[in-house]
């Protein structure tokens, strides 16, 4: 698996992303810093990583939005490429328009750091494959913005299509909202796209993928992200 | 020229720092206060003095960077 972390002024987490991606896929991926107009020959896999670019000025993700990379992201996505979208980056690809939706102020309008326990919603995607429908993974958070909303419509589309992939929950799994630590709407912590090759979510799942860091519940989504190249090769 | 854009949340669109404030404003004893939403001022000063295509250049720069407009109305004010 070829992957490439982009790397955006003010990001803080693609070096823990890229340790992540060389830990569980046994290859290092390729740093690809904003300016660029293209990623690297034969990239898989595009993972927008964590932090605050661009400091959050204006919006968070929306200078890194316009980015000159971007509009090779976005060309990457139309042909199908794969693209993992972690907290800023989940905030950057709702503001490119991949995803819908926007990543609002928390509700308690405190930063939240701390783990979470997410249920994931379905196993049938790239991302997700090394997951069982329903298990309950425990991954941090550490941001302020990450109550996601969009309008009703687009809510009832996402649910009516299977698009939310995990949502916070209780750690045995129930939807309950003294676990939707930000106030997201339906819990949601991570959404795909209709064609389902672009996940955004505000979770870390990078930050427990070694015995070390006290959990390896995160480590399932490399893993599945690997063995979904595997057997398409 | 200078102008003005005003971004503003959406109505419907919950303004959790809007609801701080107002919380803030009825704890200094400031009465009166129904309610408070929080938005962006950015003043722009424009080059030349071509009214029409001052208000075309900063609708375009609400609509692609200023404002999202998933959640947010802007208004533009371009004045001598």
């Amino acid at each position: 698996m070829k992957s490439a972390v982009l790397v955006f002024p003010g990001i803080n987490r693609e070096r823990d992303m890229a340790r992540a991606l060389a830990h569980v896929a046994g290859r290092e991926p390729a740093m690809v810093w904003h300016a660029e107009r293209d990623l690297p020959a034969g990239t898989d896999l595009v993972v927008i990583p964590g932090g605050f670019s661009y400091g959050d000025y204006l919006r968070c993700g929306a200078i890194a939005a316009r980015a000159p990379i971007m509009d090779a992201v976005r060309a990457f996505a139309d042909k199908g490429g794969l693209i993992l979208a972690v907290c800023n980056g989940f905030q950057i690809v709702c503001e490119a328009g991949l995803l819908p939706g926007v990543l609002m102020r928390n509700a308690q309008l405190r930063f939240i750091c701390r783990d979470v326990y997410l249920r994931v919603e379905r196993s049938d995607t790239p991302f997700t494959r090394g997951y069982n429908a329903g298990q309950v993974i425990r991954v941090p958070v550490a941001h302020g913005e990450g109550n996601y909303i969009a309008d009703g419509e687009t809510i009832a589309r996402l649910e009516g299509e299977g698009r939310v992939v995990f949502r916070y929950a209780s750690p045995d799994g129930i939807v309950d909202p003294n676990f939707n630590h930000n106030g997201a709407m339906n819990a949601i912590a991570g959404i795909i796209n209709a064609r389902g090759n672009v996940l955004g979510m505000m979770p870390h799942p990078e930050n427990h993928v070694e015995a070390a860091m006290g959990c390896t519940d995160g480590r399932g989504l490399f893993a599945g992200l690997v063995d979904h190249f595997k057997l398409a090769a | 020229m200078k102008a003005r854009v005003t971004v503003t949340l959406k109505s419907g669109i919950l303004d959790p720092q809007g609801k701080a404030i107002e919380g803030a404003l009825k704890s200094l004893g400031i009465g009166g206060i129904a309610s408070v939403r929080q938005g962006k001022v950015f003043d722009i000063e424009i080059e030349g003095t071509d009214h029409n295509a001052a208000e075309a250049a900063l609708k375009a720069a609400a609509e692609k960077l200023l404002a999202n407009t998933v959640i947010e109305n802007y208004r533009i004010e371009v004045t001598k």
